[in-house]
């Protein structure tokens, strides 16, 4: 099987179903002539014309709310934030008319807007431009949101948001760009909504998501030189959650950690841990443990930085508490 | 156009009572004092012409055409109101009639707007959209991004402000930098107008001249000053201005200066007109009848309409 980075799996997806579908546009900074600052729509421009890839000015609001706008007029937007910080300059459009639109006025009309939002922390930016508030956006029901940790995933969960009728906040990582994994020749579509089990074990059930699943893996191999078989459900969509995978599997272990990048107040941990407790508590040998990002903004300096993302070493420790 | 704005009077005026007798919630924004400015320019739109307003809707959805019946019952709650009772006063919307909402957060609507014209002339219709908005709405990021963006694009887009001289309370001189709006298209290079809106022929005309500058052009902005008869919404105390002020502007009443201009152009007898308002009021009565006898929305109404697959409550809850 052919293997792809994440950048390239993404393109190949946007590619795809702009070939597949003429409602696909695409709009948002820098997508057009440079090509995504992230690369992701490179030679988009020049293959699909500028009436399908839309160079915005710096102006999330407009960027949402004008893709929101297309999408209630049948076509199918793919904006681009730059950033998931910026789309706190559109949270009003995302929160108040992207979830909400379809609903308010009684399902008289869909959007199916996606919105691609890069997160996470790790490259020394700084704390506006490094932060993880994927649960922000999983709070609101109208909104499915959508964060993928291999490329296989990438490539089959944005053509489902693609073709969704439903709003989709796709979350990319910023540090995952160039991973690489296997994806399959041909189509590849993955539902939204559905975990999956990236690796069997027996002893902890570790829930994660996004750049953690490599982090969580990383900590499963030297937990497994110890014999501590780790099972690890990546939830891949924070909403709809689907948490029968993880169920399913602490019914098995007893153990529960749940590892995420982002702050643990109120955060994926603490959800996933809720649901753990109201619908497995008797189950449970020990209680849910959480590793997340210490609590504060994120600084420049890279070693501050790293002490405060969730490392392989905090996982290990983390399993080991519950055992 | 009579009959209409003669309807969105009264059905406003049914309205405050009904609020007043708890049977309508939440807020309601009227729109008397200002009929003139959605008659006139609806009047000369298309019907492929797209209508997006802010929360000041009833009269804009009666313009499009939407039933009184499904207006009234979504005020009352009811499942045959336009948005199935989940949207209420400031979420009117009638998509079949190109009504697009009925939208509760200042400025938000803009950027809509102009999504929804990017969406037309990416599809090389020749639609304009028409979004209406209050001069509140000019002094937000919104507006400006919005401007810009279909300037940039040249979208076809209609921007009329409803200058009602108050964005709630406070003035437009106490709120914008510059008070008339127009000046603030300059800024993108926009064409535009400002004209009086209590005479509904006259902004008829301005609509007309204006959606033929949209087309095949680009965007337009139209102030249009008018003026709210009542509160900003129910319960307004009215601090902010002298009731001598609502008198003098309540002499130009637009429903009278139509009226005026219809016996006194002899297109029209004040009986003919007294026969359009009784109709007016018989239809009022078989809308609040309707709305009155129209169930509620059930209760698995709750979860449908959120997602294309309905969702579900959570499992164990405690």
């Amino acid at each position: 099987m052919p293997t792809l980075t994440m950048r390239e799996a993404i393109s190949q997806a946007l590619w795809e179903e702009m070939e597949r579908d003429e409602r696909v546009i695409i709009l948002g900074e820098e997508v057009g002539v440079w090509g995504g600052t992230y690369a992701v729509t490179k030679g988009f421009y020049d293959h699909f014309g500028p009436e399908r890839v839309l160079d915005t000015p710096i102006a999330e609001g407009v960027i949402v709310g004008a893709a929101n706008g297309a999408a209630m007029a049948g076509l199918r937007p793919v904006a681009e934030l730059m950033t998931i910080n910026f789309a706190f300059l559109a949270m009003d459009q995302i929160i108040n008319h992207t979830a909400k639109l379809r609903s308010m006025f009684g399902g008289q009309f869909t959007v199916p807007v996606v919105i691609r939002a890069v997160g996470g922390g790790g490259r020394q930016l700084g704390a506006t431009h490094s932060q993880t508030p994927d649960a922000v956006f999983a709070h609101f029901p109208g909104l499915k949101v959508v964060a993928p940790a291999t490329p296989h995933d990438a490539k089959g969960l944005l053509k489902s948001a693609i073709r969704s009728d439903d709003p989709v906040l796709f979350i990319e990582h910023a540090t995952l760009y160039q991973a690489r994994g296997e994806v399959p020749e041909g189509e590849v579509l993955e539902p939204i909504g559905v975990a999956k089990v990236q690796r069997p074990g027996r002893d902890v059930t570790l829930v994660t998501y996004s750049k953690m699943l490599q982090v969580s893996l990383q900590a499963a191999e030297q937990l497994a030189r110890d014999g501590i078989e780790v099972e690890i459900v990546d939830l891949r969509s924070l909403r709809p959650l689907d948490i029968g995978p993880a169920l399913d599997s602490v019914r098995r272990t007893n153990r529960a950690v749940v590892v995420e990048e982002g702050w643990r107040s109120y955060g994926v941990g603490a959800e996933v841990a809720a649901r753990i407790h109201e619908q497995a508590f008797d189950f449970l040998d020990a209680p849910v443990a959480r590793v997340a990002q210490e609590e504060v903004p994120l600084p420049y300096n890279r070693e501050l930085e790293q002490e405060a993302l969730p490392q392989t070493a905090d996982v290990i420790a983390a399993v080991r508490g519950v055992l | 156009m009579y009959h209409e704005m003669v309807l969105v009077r009264r059905l406003e005026e049914r309205a405050a009572a009904l609020y007043q007798e708890g049977k309508i919630g939440g807020f309601l924004h009227l729109y008397i004092g200002q009929e003139a400015v959605g008659t006139g320019i609806l009047s000369v739109r298309r019907p492929e012409d797209r209508v997006i307003t802010a929360y000041r809707d009833h009269g804009t959805a009666i313009s499009c055409g939407v039933p009184a019946r499904a207006v009234m019952a979504e005020l009352l709650g009811k499942v045959t109101g336009t948005s199935k009772g989940k949207g209420g006063s400031m979420h009117l919307a009638d998509v079949k009639r190109n009504f697009w909402g009925g939208h509760a957060i200042v400025g938000a609507h803009l950027p809509l707007a102009a999504g929804m014209a990017l969406a037309d002339k990416y599809r090389g219709l020749d639609a304009v959209t028409i979004c209406f908005f209050g001069d509140g709405a000019t002094n937000i990021g919104y507006f400006h991004e919005a401007l810009n963006l279909s300037m940039l694009w040249r979208l076809p887009v209609l921007w009329v402000c409803e200058n009602n001289l108050y964005g709630m309370g406070t003035a437009v001189e106490r709120a914008s930098a510059v008070s008339e709006i127009r000046q603030k298209a300059e800024g993108y290079n926009m064409p535009n107008d400002r004209v009086e809106g209590m005479d509904v022929l006259s902004v008829r005309q301005a609509g007309e001249r204006a959606l033929a500058a949209v087309r095949g052009h680009g965007p337009f902005l139209l102030e249009v000053v008018t003026y709210r008869f009542r509160g900003h919404s129910m319960g307004d105390p009215e601090r902010y201005r002298t009731s001598d002020e609502v008198r003098k502007w309540q002499e130009n009443d637009p429903i009278g200066i139509y009226r005026r201009r219809l016996t006194e152009g002899r297109r029209a007898t004040a009986a003919e007109l007294d026969a359009v308002e009784q109709r007016v009021e018989e239809e009022l009565e078989d809308a609040v009848r309707f709305a009155e006898s129209s169930p509620a929305p059930a209760p698995e109404e709750l979860y449908r309409d959120i997602y294309v697959e309905p969702a579900a409550p959570l499992p164990g809850r405690s």
